[in-house]
């Protein structure tokens, strides 16, 4: 018999406004003229992730003093986590918008037409004409409501909803870069097959799950472990396949393949917004689903998650140190992180939480700076005409003498990567690391660290590149050159440095407000 | 005024006079020096204000301990900034600044044509807010900070003229060797913290009697060191000859007067650490007799004028370091000679300050000879310095040198037997070496030339000074005539300090006192005559002669600085580039053979990244192949 859930409205408002934000974005598309159009979805967008925030702080506040509930009946959990998780998302997704929304030169980052094929002469005519693609607003929204439900999701269906409520709008974006859009279209392309590939994993872990516990709340599987005996089987492979979906976000190795290319090919506003957001959004379920679903599990599942992490905070490093592109190692870069924090999930201890929470902040602030900084620093031809983005390395030699500020900025987002002390990286790195020590898995910290020794060497050098090396103009007479933002996307820089820097500075505050989450109550 | 006011005052108006003058620069040129002079001497105003305060109280009451602010609250330690004011350290804030600011007085013409007399002053009164700061902290952890800052201005004010390599390279010499004791004093505050919990004075003299031996004598070594970097005692003396590079106010104040006094100082109040290690405290005995000789000997050989003033200035400070090092019964004496000696030492470098004005800057005192006709108030001036320290009966450094004398003979064994005899045969020398100095500059036959005799160089017209420096000269050469006298009337000194070094039971000498006084004088007298016969009756060679293996040794320091060379520096250098070459070849090329192991590692991976889906997605399930085996192997 079908009863109809009791809708706890108030609960679910940060979901609300974003998704309401969303459909009035797409009715915006339809009915504003386009003059307006921007400007509507842009004040549209950051109200929606203002309120939301609001929303969420006042949630906080409830839980506070209710304790955490359950909500749409058991679909999703409201606790101190999950709106401290989406707190951070919020607050980055707002940053990335700022990107997102810039216009240097009165460009975008976006094609004018996504739909016109690449270097048709109807592209060329709907540049001249000043289209612009603003459905990327609606999208963006869509794809952090996704992610908003992401880290509340108590059962596998709600999850794996959210999930593809957050990549499909991704799918999408990725391929709307303004230039060399055939890369950012394989790219789209990309992430689309392999994300289908492993979402396929996903539901295949979930219904094995089913198979085993007849439920998909992970709070009904998580009594089912120890009461269930004679289908282990179906446990493990099931937990292990839903855990492979996940990793596949997170860009964990082996299923990382689609991270520099997408990372390279995807317009740079939006590779700062999935790079640190997406992350966000799939280490909170991948949080939830081990803390709640696994403890039980152990030592079974233990070698898999070491093996992974291994590999990724090894593999992540050796190859960002042999890029010579700076978005491609800004992903491996991305790929090394997501095993650090696999360090505060393989950890199963309370302090592994919040070790988590601060360092996707801190790892989020600096991504989307970094990332916001990249779209700044263009290659300019012989004849003075803007190409695109700097992508090659050596193209960024001597930016520190030409624009000191956005060089010294850069230099701060990479050392807080590197997890320098007095950055906010340092603090993450030390939380979870921490936590790892408190759960026993010292072998792993010890090649974290020096997995993290050996990353301080591209990050140096990329320091050493822009401050000490004369700048290299191309053999066709080609230079870098630094452009002026809109404003949106200094603002945003500039909160990510101060962020970065707070967060490492005085990190306290921090550590106290995520110390909260401890505890995952089912 | 309270005490309380008044010694933060004391330090707070040389300090802000400081940053004044540095902060505005040049345009405070004009008036800048005035403004020194004033903070130094509104110090000296507060130092008698609080001398009267004490004077004012019982003898119990006479500690005052000004609480400031709480500084370092970091776990188990827990330091506060304060002051104490004590007889001890009112003494050293009378000679710091009213010394000082006579000293200010006579810097303010002596050094009239130089550009940078504005900076000049900003640092001489960095350098008495930093001492003062040194005698008035009530934690070893201030102290430090008056210690470094006395370096730091010492530094700078050595190096004043440098651009002058050679006066840069004394500056970091002196600089160097000072952060050695440093290091002994940082060392000694965490062994104090290791063993007592705190650095404060009140908490470690309080448990120094229940400290173990060897606790006790760790930190004593180590406080130790620390004086004899700052008070260029032996093994750490190398320095103060050299220090001379400064301009001579600075020689009087700082590398005479008061703080090359600190290490005495800092062993003084220190006392309570020392008398728990009978070990320690011969060590500080012992290196204040072999710096008493030391610089006696090297001060007979030189013939620079400020130099020979530098090593006796070392051979004094052995005599109070010799006295400190006695216990109780010494502590006072020390202080009392260094009192003295603040007086007659300033006095006299002040007088060469004098000379070399006279005679265009020449410090060579064979160069000099029968100036007393031309510089009558320099003469007499430094005549009664010369007077008090060698001892002449009556003057201020007989009563203070012969007291130490007689100390060093109170005791048991060996001990006053060696002592006593070193600080008694020193007095010899000493009334020798600064005779010799004495007759060499103002007596004998002119050995510069004066236009009608032979001697080379350019024409001297030698003339007194203004009197805005001999003024300062007079004042203190009444006190090297009459300070000694005053204060051991009646014991006046002794009671007036007896609240800190404790009361000293009276112990006789092992030889009697009028013996030890009789030939004091006798000593002294024969110094005075040799170097009579030699430096006035006849004529004084303008080339040093060869002379023996000892003189020559002498002239050059006793081969101090051949010997630091050969200990430290050499190994140092060579233990720094063997340590390059390591770091180069083991650890650079372990480093980069692991990045270039990462690059191969990398390449190879690059390969596996080529753009296709297939291969991604071949990858990912062979990924999720191994995962389910791994996983269900592991089951089982």
């Amino acid at each position: 018999m079908f009863v109809a859930p009791h809708i706890e409205w108030a609960a679910l408002s940060p979901v609300l406004i974003l998704l309401g934000a969303a459909v009035i974005g797409v009715l915006v598309e339809a009915f504003v003229p386009r003059g307006s159009r921007r400007l509507v979805q842009v004040v549209v967008a950051a109200l929606a992730l203002g309120g939301a925030l609001v929303a969420v702080t006042w949630r906080w506040t409830v839980v506070q003093q209710d304790g955490p509930s359950s909500l749409v009946a058991g679909a999703l959990r409201e606790d101190a986590p999950a709106l401290l998780f989406q707190a951070i998302l919020l607050i980055l997704a707002l940053l990335a918008l700022l990107v997102i929304a810039d216009r240097a030169r009165g460009e975008d980052a976006f094609t004018p037409t996504a739909s016109a094929i690449p270097g048709s002469e109807y592209e060329g005519q709907a540049r001249r004409a000043g289209l612009a693609q603003t459905e990327v607003f609606p999208l963006t929204m869509f794809a952090v409501t996704g992610m908003l439900v992401f880290p509340a999701a108590a059962d596998l269906l709600t999850m794996f909803i959210a999930l593809e409520v957050l990549s499909l709008p991704l799918y999408l974006l990725a391929g709307m870069a303004r230039r060399r859009r055939l890369v950012s279209q394989e790219a789209s392309l990309k992430y689309f097959l392999l994300g289908a590939f492993s979402s396929a994993f996903f539901l295949m872990g979930l219904a094995l799950l089913y198979g085993y516990a007849g439920s998909v709340h992970l709070a009904d599987i998580a009594t089912a472990v120890p009461l269930v005996s004679g289908m282990d089987g179906l446990l493990l492979a099931g937990s292990a396949l839903v855990i492979i979906g996940l990793l596949f976000k997170v860009g964990a190795v082996p299923f990382h393949s689609w991270t520099p290319d997408v990372y390279q090919g995807a317009p740079t506003p939006i590779t700062g917004f999935m790079a640190a957001c997406t992350k966000v959004a799939a280490f909170a379920a991948l949080l939830r689903f081990v803390y709640v679903v696994t403890p039980g599990l152990g030592w079974d599942l233990a070698p898999f998650l070491w093996i992974v992490a291994i590999l990724t905070m090894v593999v992540g490093t050796v190859l960002a140190i042999v890029q010579t592109d700076m978005k491609r190692t800004l992903a491996y870069s991305s790929v090394a992180h997501a095993g650090f924090l696999l360090l505060g999930i393989i950890a199963l201890d309370e302090r592994g939480i919040s070790g988590i929470l601060v360092y996707l902040l801190a790892y989020g602030l600096a991504t989307v700076g970094a990332f916001a900084l990249v779209t700044l620093v263009r290659t300019k031809d012989a004849e003075g005409n803007l190409v695109g983005e700097a992508g090659h390395l050596s193209e960024w030699a001597g930016l520190g003498r030409r624009s000191p500020v956005l060089a010294v900025c850069f230099a701060l987002f990479l050392l807080s990567f590197a997890g320098i002390p007095l950055t906010a990286g340092f603090t993450g790195k030390f939380a979870v690391f921490g936590a790892a020590v408190a759960g026993g898995d010292w072998p792993l910290v010890v090649i974290a660290v020096l997995a993290s020794a050996a990353a301080a060497f591209f990050y140096v050098r990329i320091i050493v590149l822009m401050f000490f090396t004369e700048p290299a103009t191309g053999e066709d007479g080609s230079a870098t050159t630094v452009v002026r933002s809109e404003g949106l996307t200094a603002v945003a820089v500039v909160v990510c440095a101060v962020g970065t820097v707070l967060v490492g500075v005085v990190p306290t505050a921090v550590l106290a407000v995520a110390a909260q989450a401890s505890k995952f109550l089912l | 005024m309270s005490i309380d006011l008044a010694a933060i005052l004391i330090v707070a108006v040389p300090l802000a006079s400081a940053g004044v003058l540095l902060l505005l620069g040049r345009r405070s040129d004009g008036w800048g020096h005035w403004l020194g002079v004033l903070a130094s001497a509104a110090s000296a105003v507060m130092a008698f204000v609080i001398l009267f305060g004490l004077l004012g109280r019982g003898a119990e009451d006479r500690a005052v301990d000004v609480h400031l602010f709480s500084w370092i609250p970091a776990g188990e330690l827990d330091v506060d900034a304060g002051f104490l004011v004590d007889p001890l350290s009112a003494t050293f804030l009378l000679l710091i600044t009213f010394v000082g600011t006579l000293i200010h007085v006579y810097a303010v013409a002596y050094m009239e044509h130089d550009d940078d007399r504005r900076r000049f002053f900003a640092y001489l009164n960095l350098f008495i807010a930093a001492m003062l700061i040194l005698v008035l902290a009530d934690s070893f952890a201030l102290l430090f900070v008056g210690w470094e800052g006395v370096g730091l201005a010492s530094y700078l004010l050595i190096g004043f003229w440098n651009q002058r390599t050679e006066y840069a390279v004394a500056a970091k010499k002196a600089f160097v060797m000072n952060r050695v004791g440093d290091m002994g004093l940082i060392i000694a505050m965490g062994a104090m913290f290791a063993s007592i919990g705190s650095v404060d004075f009140e908490t470690v003299f309080a448990a120094a009697p229940e400290l173990s031996e060897g606790w006790a004598t760790a930190i004593g070594i180590a406080l130790l060191i620390g004086a004899c970097g700052k008070s260029a005692q032996f093994p750490l003396q190398a320095w103060l000859g050299d220090a001379m590079a400064g301009p001579t106010p600075v020689s009087a104040l700082i590398h005479a007067a008061t703080m090359v006094t600190a290490g005495v100082y800092l062993v003084v109040r220190s006392g309570a650490i020392f008398e728990a290690s009978p070990t320690a405290q011969l060590l500080v005995v012992i290196v204040g007799a072999i710096t008493l000789v030391f610089g006696a000997i090297v001060g007979c050989a030189k013939d620079d004028i400020k130099k020979a003033l530098a090593a006796s200035t070392m051979s004094q400070i052995g005599y109070m370091m010799l006295a400190a090092g006695l216990g109780p019964i010494g502590y006072a004496f020390a202080i009392f000679h260094l009192l003295t000696h603040g007086f007659f030492k300033a006095g006299m470098f002040l007088g060469a300050g004098s000379v070399m004005h006279g005679m265009n800057d020449e410090v060579n005192m064979r160069g000099f000879g029968g100036l007393s006709r031309f510089m009558k108030v320099t003469w007499i001036t430094f005549g009664l310095g010369w007077l008090a320290i060698i001892g002449f009966p009556g003057l201020s450094g007989f009563w203070s040198k012969d007291k130490i004398i007689e100390a060093a003979f109170v005791g048991e064994g060996w001990q006053p037997w060696v002592f006593g005899m070193v600080a008694l045969l020193a007095a010899g020398l000493t009334a020798f070496y600064m005779s010799r100095l004495f007759f060499m500059t103002f007596h004998g036959k002119a050995r510069w030339n004066d236009g009608k005799n032979e001697a080379p160089g350019p024409e001297q017209h030698p003339h007194e000074s203004p009197l805005l420096m001999t003024v300062p000269m007079i004042v203190l050469a009444v006190g090297s005539l009459g300070l000694g006298a005053f204060l051991a009337f009646g014991d006046r000194f002794f009671h007036w300090l007896e609240p800190v070094t404790g009361h000293a039971e009276h112990h006789d000498p092992v030889i009697p006192i009028p013996v030890i006084m009789g030939a004091t004088v006798v000593l002294m007298l024969i110094g005075v005559l040799l170097a009579w016969r030699q430096y006035w009756a006849s004529s004084v060679p303008l080339m040093p002669p060869t002379g023996s293996v000892l003189t020559r040794a002498a002239r050059r320091d006793l081969y101090q600085d051949s010997v630091n060379e050969a200990v430290f520096a050499r190994p140092g250098t060579h233990t720094v580039r063997t340590l390059t070459y390591a770091d180069t070849a083991v650890v650079d090329g372990a480093v980069n053979g692991l990045g270039a192991g990462a690059v191969g590692l990398g390449e190879r991976l690059r390969k596996l990244q080529n753009g296709h889906v297939r291969s991604y997605s071949a990858a990912m399930s062979v990924g999720v192949v191994l995962v389910l085996v791994i996983v269900l192997v592991a089951r089982i």
